[in-house]
C-alpha cells in the first residue's frame, strides 16, 4: 500500500466524518430516504440535500469521472478507498441516479465534448433526472427488433413509438432512447438520441404492477422533434452505445445481489419470527440451514463484485463479465427476498399493516421478480455468457 | 489491494501451470494407481518440486524459504487440483508449516520441507465427518506426554516423516481450551498406520496410537493452547484445499467445454444446443464466483485481518458447491464416454468428493459461519 494512498485514505475519512450528516449513516428504510435528484427533487430532509450537495461539489457522486466533466477525478485506487471509506461509516449513497450508472459511461466513451460538458456535469451534481427509453411492445429480449421511427427532417428527427417499462419515466427530466433511423439492417439501422421528457409529443402512462407500486411507465412519442445534434456517436450505429450501456445497467442491477447498510434483515427477521433454541440456533434446522447455504454464496458474491469492480477498473474483465454478474446477482436477490418470506410467515403476508409496515416485504419480494428479466433475462444473460465467454458454437 | 493477482503472482501462477502440466499430469496419477503404488505419491517427483522452491513458498525468507503467502500457496494448489497431482503440498508445504511458523518446531522441520525430504501428515479427524472437537488423549508422562486414541483421514499418514497431531490435554472433547497440537517424528513406539485407498486412488491412514510417548518439546506453542497452532493449520488447509478444488473444477469445466464443441449428434455440435449452453454458463458463473472468494480469503489471511476466519469458511463452503457441480455436469455433458475409467473426467469427480470432505464440507462450514453470525 502506498504512502500516497495512505494518505488519501486519512484525508477522506476525516472529510467524510466531518461532512457526511447522521442521518445519512442511518439504513435506507423507504423509497423517500433514496435520493434520485433532478428537476423535482424535493429533498426528504435538509439532510438529504446537504450530503448531494457536499458529494456533487467535490465530485464525489461520480469519483472516477475526470473533473473537467463535473467528476471526482480520482483513480481506481482512490475510488475504491473512497468507497470503502463510506461503507466502513455506513453512509448512504449521495445520488442514485441511471445518468451515473448508464447514460454517464456511455457519454464518456462515444459522446462528443459538446455532449460531455453539457449533460456530464448535472448527472454529476444531480441536477437531471435520466430515464431509459429501450425496451418496446414487440422488442423485449429482442432488443433490436426495435421499431419507434426517427425520420430526417433537416437538423432534426421527427420521432414516434412506444417505449415500455421504461423505469421513472414520469419523475425523468430527460431520456436516452434507442430509436430506428434505418430499415436496412436491424442492428446497423439503430440509433442513439438524447432528449428532454417535456418536448411537445411525450407523454407516459405508469403500469400497475403485481407489487403494487408503478416504477415503470409506457412512454409515447407522437412526432417528437429531435435535434440530431443529441444523436450519441453515429447514425446507425446506436446498437454499438446501447450494447456498452447495457454491459454497465448489468453492472448495476448485479448490485441487488449485495446487502448494503448495516444489519442483515434476513437472519434477524427469521430470529424475531422463528425464535433461537437453547443452543442459540434458529429454532427452525431446515429454514437455518437453508439460510445459512445462502449466506455462503452470498458472502461470496460479494467478494465477486469486489474482483469484478477491481478487475474492470484495470482493464481485466472480460466484456461480457456483466452478464454474469447481472444474472448471479439477480437470482441471489430473488432468493434472498423468497427467503425472507418465508422466514416472516403469515406476518409477512400482510399488505397494508402497520405491523408488516405497508408490505414492505411482500412488494419487495415481488419487485425481485423482474431482476432476473430487467436489463436483459436471467436466460439471455446465459446466452451470452456461453457464446462470448466459452465461445461454445452459435444458434 | 485489489483483488486480482498481481504481477509477480501471475508470473509464480505460469510457472506452476507448465511445470506442473509437464511433470505431474493427469497420467501420472493414473500410473500410479495402475502400478498399487503403495506410497501415495512420487517422492522424485516431489524432491523434484522441491527443487522448483515451490516447497518453501510459505517459509519465511530468513529460514531459506521463498516468504510469500497463502495467496500463492493457493495459486500452486490450484494447478495441482487441475492436473490432479498426487503431492504432500498441501499438508506439509500449506497447513504443517502454518502450523510450525514461529514456534520452536520450524527450525528442526523447515528444512527438510523446503528440500523436499520431509513430508508431513495431518492427524486431525476423528469421525467420518471433519469436527472442531478434539477427543484424543494426551497425558502427562515423566517429562512429556503419552497419547491414546485414534485418528483417521490422515492423507501420508503411513509414510510421513512428522505427524502434525491434535490432542486433549485438559476438559473434554468439545471444549475450546485444553487442546495441544504435537509434532510428532514417524516411527514414535505404539504408533500404527493402516493406509486405506480412497475412491480416489489417494491413500489416507487411519492411526491408532496406544500410549505413545513424546517429549515435552513435541509441543507446537503452547500446552492446553493448541486451538492457536490448530486454527492456523486449519484456515491454510482450508483455503488451500479450496484452491485445489478450484483446480479441480476448472480442469473439469474445460473438459466437458472442450467437449461440447467437439461432440457431434443430431449432425451438430451438441455444444451448439441451448440446454446445455445454458447449465455450461451456469457452471462458469458458480466456478467465477467460488475464485473471487478464495482469493479474498487468501488475502486476508496474508494481511492477518480479522475478517481471514469467516472468509475461509466461505471460500471452503462455495469452492464445494462450484466443483461439486463442475464434476457433476463434467461427467453428464460426456455421456456414456464419462462413465468409463478410461476417460479422464471421472477422475476429476472422485478427487472432488475427497478434497470436499477435507477440512469440513459446505454444510460444516455453513452452519459455522450462521453460529458465528448468531443464529
Amino acid at each position: 500500500m502506498s504512502a500516497g494512498l495512505d494518505a488519501f485514505r486519512a484525508e477522506t475519512r476525516a472529510w467524510l466524518e466531518a461532512n457526511c450528516p447522521p442521518e445519512m449513516r442511518e439504513p435506507v428504510r423507504s423509497d423517500a430516504d433514496v435520493c434520485w435528484g433532478g428537476r423535482h427533487f424535493a429533498p426528504s430532509s435538509p439532510a438529504q440535500q446537504q450530503w448531494l450537495e457536499r458529494m456533487g461539489e467535490r465530485g464525489w457522486t461520480v469519483p472516477d469521472w475526470p473533473q473537467a466533466y463535473g467528476g471526482g477525478g480520482l483513480s481506481p485506487a482512490e475510488t475504491k478507498v473512497l468507497r470503502e471509506e463510506m461503507a466502513a461509516i455506513r453512509a448512504r449513497n449521495p445520488l442514485n441516479s441511471f445518468g451515473i450508472s448508464m447514460l454517464g459511461p456511455a457519454l464518456l466513451k462515444y459522446g462528443s465534448e459538446e455532449q460531455k460538458l453539457e449533460h456530464l456535469p448535472k448527472i454529476a451534481r444531480g441536477e437531471i433526472r435520466w430515464c431509459q427509453g429501450y425496451s418496446e411492445p414487440n422488442a423485449g429480449s429482442d432488443l433490436a427488433a426495435l421499431a419507434t421511427s426517427a425520420v430526417s427532417d433537416g437538423d432534426n428527427y421527427i420521432v414516434n413509438g412506444q417505449k415500455v417499462w421504461t423505469s421513472y419515466a414520469d419523475k425523468a427530466d430527460w431520456i436516452f432512447c434507442l430509436v430506428r433511423t434505418s430499415k436496412e439492417s436491424k442492428q446497423g439501422g439503430i440509433s442513439f438520441v438524447l432528449f428532454d421528457m417535456e418536448t411537445p409529443g411525450v407523454s407516459t402512462k405508469p403500469i400497475l404492477l403485481i407489487s403494487g407500486y408503478s416504477p415503470f411507465c409506457e412512454t409515447f412519442f407522437d412526432n417528437v422533434r429531435v435535434p440530431k445534434a443529441n444523436r450519441v456517436y453515429e447514425e446507425n450505429k446506436g446498437w454499438e452505445v446501447a450494447k456498452y450501456l447495457l454491459g454497465h445497467e448489468r453492472e448495476m442491477i448485479s448490485g441487488m445481489g449485495l446487502r448494503s447498510g448495516g444489519g442483515n434483515p434476513l437472519i434477524e427477521g427469521a430470529i424475531a419470527t422463528v425464535g433461537l433454541d437453547s443452543n442459540g440456533r434458529l429454532a427452525d434446522p431446515l429454514l437455518r440451514a437453508q439460510i445459512a447455504l445462502f449466506e455462503v454464496r452470498a458472502k461470496a458474491f460479494a467478494a465477486m463484485s469486489e474482483r469484478f469492480i477491481d478487475e474492470l477498473k484495470a482493464g481485466k474483465a472480460h466484456p461480457a463479465q456483466p452478464s454474469m454478474m447481472k444474472y448471479v446477482g439477480t437470482e441471489l436477490n430473488k432468493a434472498r427476498s423468497e427467503l425472507i418470506m418465508a422466514a416472516g410467515g403469515s406476518d409477512a403476508l400482510e399488505w397494508e399493516s402497520e405491523r408488516s409496515n405497508g408490505g414492505t416485504d411482500a412488494r419487495a419480494w415481488l419487485r425481485t421478480k423482474a431482476n432476473s428479466i430487467e436489463g436483459g433475462t436471467s436466460e439471455i444473460q446465459l446466452n451470452v455468457i456461453a457464446k462470448r465467454i466459452l465461445e461454445l458454437p452459435g444458434a | 489491494m485489489p483483488l486480482y493477482l498481481n504481477d509477480e503472482q501471475s508470473m509464480l501462477r505460469d510457472t506452476a501451470r507448465d511445470y506442473v502440466a509437464e511433470n505431474l499430469p493427469v497420467s501420472h496419477m493414473r500410473a500410479l494407481r495402475d502400478a498399487d503404488d503403495a506410497t501415495g505419491f512420487s517422492r522424485e517427483a516431489w524432491k523434484a518440486f522441491a527443487e522448483m522452491g515451490f516447497t518453501g513458498v510459505m517459509i519465511g525468507e530468513n529460514q531459506g524459504g521463498l516468504g510469500l503467502g497463502h495467496v500463492e500457496a493457493g495459486v500452486v494448489l490450484e494447478e495441482i487440483g487441475r492436473n490432479l497431482s498426487p503431492s504432500p503440498f498441501l499438508t506439509t508445504a500449506v497447513a504443517a508449516v502454518a502450523a510450525l511458523e514461529g514456534s520452536a518446531q520450524a527450525d528442526r522441520w523447515f528444512a527438510g520441507i523446503i528440500a523436499g525430504d520431509t513430508v508431513a501428515a495431518l492427524a486431525i479427524d476423528e469421525g467420518a465427518k471433519h469436527e472442531a472437537s478434539v477427543g484424543l488423549k494426551a497425558e502427562r508422562s515423566g517429562n512429556g506426554f503419552r497419547l491414546t486414541g485414534s485418528k483417521q483421514f490422515v492423507t501420508h499418514g503411513h509414510v510421513a516423516d512428522l505427524l502434525i497431531v491434535a490432542a486433549r490435554t485438559a476438559g473434554s472433547a468439545d471444549d475450546e481450551a485444553g487442546v495441544t497440537l504435537f509434532a510428532i517424528p514417524k516411527d514414535a513406539a505404539g504408533l500404527s498406520a493402516s493406509a486405506q485407498r480412497l475412491t480416489d486412488a489417494s491413500l489416507a491412514a487411519r492411526l491408532d496410537f496406544q500410549g505413545v510417548e513424546v517429549d515435552a518439546d513435541a509441543v507446537i506453542g503452547e500446552v492446553d493452547a493448541g486451538r492457536v497452532p490448530l486454527n492456523r493449520l486449519l484456515r491454510a488447509g482450508r483455503v488451500g484445499a479450496s484452491a485445489e478444488l478450484l483446480g479441480v473444477g476448472g480442469g473439469a469445466m474445460d473438459m466437458a467445454v472442450g467437449y461440447l464443441k467437439e461432440r457431434k449428434q443430431f449432425g451438430a455440435l451438441i455444444g451448439s444446443f441451448q440446454a446445455l449452453q445454458h447449465r455450461a454458463a451456469h457452471l462458469y458463473s458458480e466456478l467465477e464466483v467460488a475464485r473471487a472468494a478464495v482469493l479474498k480469503a487468501q488475502q486476508l489471511l496474508d494481511h492477518g485481518s480479522d475478517e481471514a476466519d469467516a472468509a475461509v469458511s466461505v471460500a471452503k463452503a462455495m469452492t464445494d458447491m462450484a466443483a461439486t457441480l463442475a464434476v457433476q455436469e463434467g461427467v453428464q455433458m460426456h455421456g456414456g464416454i464419462g462413465m468409463t475409467d478410461e476417460y479422464d473426467i471421472g477422475f476429476y469427480m472422485k478427487r472432488a468428493r475427497v478434497l470436499s470432505e477435507m477440512f469440513g464440507d459446505a454444510n460444516f462450514h455453513a452452519d459455522r459461519l450462521a453460529v458465528a453470525a448468531g443464529y
